[in-house]
């Protein structure tokens, strides 16, 4: 890539935090180190602040910084280290752990040390970095019986929502648990959030949808698999299942890791295609660029299987050039689309 | 299917009647991809002619020795961590799982005891192809041994044609170390005792065992297999197909419980057969994605509609090209039945023409076979 050179990187710093034992390393492997779920109760507790700098879409670069959660490094967290860490943040991921007794809104004489911690967490980076985005998590629902999971989530919103201040109105609050895609639609929606120049690749994938005539067209992060956007025909919108993003994302990524395991190789890019044929659709799964995958939903035949195979293939130049311009400077690219 | 539903009734004499109908409407209500999707979709396709032989298998052991949690994940698609919390079975479960065999869960906690006069022992043990014992490895498995060799002898005498398989179960539980010399111990143990009674040359088999990973499936495949009668044949057929479009490997897999009921007779490796199994997975989690009910188009041309109806009626296909070469193809050969090949060949896409038409040779002729089984 000779671009790569003009690439204008963004950088943003992701803070990772949470009671010791809430599961925020657990997810941090799972999403960007390919871990499976059943494999991370390996992990050991992070001592202190571990640094992990993940390349997104070749031009993001997040600085994960997955933060110890026993008490006393979150002790020095907001007294000693409160600039260093606290400072210039672009996005504060909270994790609860639904399962933990600390975690009540302070009646019938239970301890809300939970909300505390959190509560002052909030008002250092309040002090430090008052734009940063805040997204919690209250992490493990697994173990919550379905009956009441609704319930749960409605009052520890409430209750975070109580406990935010200034942050309260733009705070976005996910029910995750590793074993399931919950953890791909918050992840998906906090990675949404950063990314530059999404509007130019909207535009690329709604081409292609029209040429291929698909119902629907998904971009993903190539390591990650998670939704970078998402392209639907009229058709493709009446689809009833609203989650199928993020169970895509779970079920790519699952696939991928197992085929990881079949080839013995840790290269990141498993496969180069994914291909089902059915009566009712089509379905491809493309690489596109070096970054992304493209998946492509379209009616069914093998003429248009053929036919949508090539347009892809066409595609990927196209979008190629929407990468590395985008990286570059955006307005010049308008100045070309606009030609 | 007169036959069994006779033997249910007489096995709930000192049962509770619960459970086996719910179960066996549930194992039929499930359709080929997803189960979700009723019948959105339906095989054109006939189904396999095991009407007439249906294998029957009997799962049993003591009490928490995890047979519940076995047929749960292998047929009914739980997730293994789930299984804690299913609750002790109380009767005889009789499940029809994979359409093609009876399938009964037998908690032997003492409660049952399966020779006694009570029980019409005849019409339950005569047909019956093969019995899964479970032993609880990382439990005390002196009383379980005993129990399974027991009853060997009993039943050896009446119905000789029975076979045996042990599933050494937990062993996922028992560390590296161990492992090992627990298996060997308790098969040395089981072989000894059943040598004492008499029995020189047992059938039973031994199998290792844990939901936690492919084990249990790969465990269930050689089981079944010893139960389909025409195994040979397909056997000899799929060598021909891996032959002639340089397959590394070949499958006949059962889509809803990823058993295998054959494959070429290469020596099996467990990691292509967790890829293809993965591969399943992810082809009926993407169909109960998008195989919802579309609303019809009205702008097709009455000719466009033949073709239309063609498309329609196209047989489920899948294929996924790994960077390193590797392809894995998926064909549906029936309702519940799909056809997998793993191929290390370069040229794979383009040769697919041909292993499309090799394929459909080949599924002719297998369709062919299971109409006279």
């Amino acid at each position: 890539m000779e671009t790569s050179k003009k690439v204008k990187q963004q950088k943003k710093k992701v803070l990772l935090m949470g009671k010791s034992g809430a599961g925020k390393s657990s997810m941090r492997s799972i999403i960007f180190s390919n871990h499976v779920a059943k494999d991370v109760r390996r992990l050991g507790a992070t001592i202190d602040v571990d640094k992990k700098r993940v390349k997104f879409l070749g031009n993001l670069l997040l600085d994960i910084w997955d933060c110890g959660g026993q008490d006393a490094f979150t002790e020095s967290y907001l007294t000693s280290q409160k600039s260093y860490v606290f400072g210039d943040v672009g996005v504060l991921i909270y994790v609860f752990d639904v399962e933990s007794s600390d975690f009540t809104d302070g009646a019938r004489g239970h301890s809300d040390r939970d909300l505390q911690t959190y509560g002052s967490i909030i008002a250092a980076l309040d002090e430090y970095s008052p734009n940063a985005r805040i997204f919690t998590l209250v992490h493990k629902m697994d173990l919550v019986a379905n009956e009441y999971r609704n319930e749960v989530i409605r009052s520890k919103t409430a209750a975070i929502t109580a406990r935010s201040g200034r942050f309260a109105r733009r705070i976005g609050t996910y029910a995750t648990s590793i074993w399931d895609e919950t953890l791909y639609r918050a992840w998906g929606s906090i990675v949404n959030s950063l990314i530059p120049n999404l509007d130019i690749v909207e535009e690329g994938l709604k081409d292609l949808q029209r040429v291929t005539e698909a119902e629907e067209v998904v971009l993903f992060e190539q390591n990650t698999f998670l939704t970078v956007t998402r392209v639907s025909s009229e058709i493709g919108d009446e689809n009833p299942r609203g989650d199928r993003y993020e169970r895509l994302s779970n079920i790519i990524k699952t696939f991928k890791n197992s085929l990881s395991g079949y080839t013995e190789s840790n290269s990141s890019h498993q496969f180069d295609s994914f291909t089902i044929k059915t009566g009712i659709f089509n379905l491809i799964i493309n690489r596109l660029t070096y970054n992304t995958y493209v998946l492509v939903v379209f009616p069914p035949g093998e003429a248009e299987l053929q036919c949508a195979r090539l347009n892809i293939l066409s595609a990927k130049d196209e979008f190629a050039r929407i990468e590395s311009v985008a990286e570059g400077a955006d307005d010049d690219f308008r100045n070309l689309r606009g030609k | 299917m007169d036959l069994s539903s006779k033997v249910t009734s007489e096995l709930s004499l000192d049962e509770q009647q619960a459970s086996e109908s719910s179960t066996a409407s549930l194992a039929e209500s499930q359709s080929i991809l997803g189960g979700t999707n009723g019948d959105v979709r339906q095989s054109l396709l006939p189904p396999m002619g095991f009407g007439k032989h249906k294998p029957k298998m009997l799962l049993m052991g003591l009490k928490r020795s995890g047979k519940s949690s076995i047929s749960n994940v292998v047929f009914h698609k739980m997730a293994p961590h789930e299984t804690l919390f299913l609750e002790a079975t109380t009767a005889i479960q009789k499940q029809n799982v994979m359409k093609f065999m009876d399938f009964q869960i037998w908690d032997l906690p003492g409660q049952i005891d399966y020779l006694s006069s009570s029980l019409d022992s005849n019409s339950v043990f005569s047909d019956v192809g093969g019995i899964v014992w479970v032993i609880d490895a990382q439990d005390n498995y002196l009383e379980p041994i005993s129990r399974f060799t027991s009853a060997v002898v009993a039943l050896t005498e009446l119905y000789p044609s029975i076979r045996y398989s042990v599933f050494i179960h937990k062993t996922d539980s028992i560390t590296e170390d161990y492992r090992e010399d627990t298996i060997r111990d308790v098969m040395q143990k089981i072989s000894d005792e059943l040598f004492d009674e008499g029995l020189e040359n047992p059938p039973v088999s031994y199998f290792p065992t844990s939901i936690y990973d492919h084990t249990i499936f790969e465990a269930f495949s050689k089981v079944i297999q010893g139960l389909v009668p025409q195994l040979p044949t397909y056997e000899t057929l799929l060598d021909t197909v891996a032959a002639s479009c340089r397959f590394q490997k070949v499958y006949i897999f059962e889509v809803t419980s990823k058993v295998y009921i054959a494959s070429d007779t290469k020596p099996s490796d467990l990691s292509s057969y967790e890829l293809c199994s993965d591969f399943i997975n992810a082809i009926m989690d993407m169909y109960g994605l998008y195989s919802w009910d579309r609303p019809k188009t009205s702008s097709i041309s009455p000719m466009d509609d033949e073709r239309h109806q063609d498309v329609g009626a196209q047989t489920v296909e899948a294929m996924v090209c790994s960077a390193r070469g590797n392809t894995v193809y998926l064909r549906e050969l029936n309702a519940f039945l799909v056809f997998i090949g793993v191929s290390k060949e370069p040229n794979f896409q383009k040769e697919k023409a041909m292993v499309d038409y090799n394929i459909q040779m080949f599924q002719n002729t297998l369709l062919r076979v299971l109409d006279r089984g």
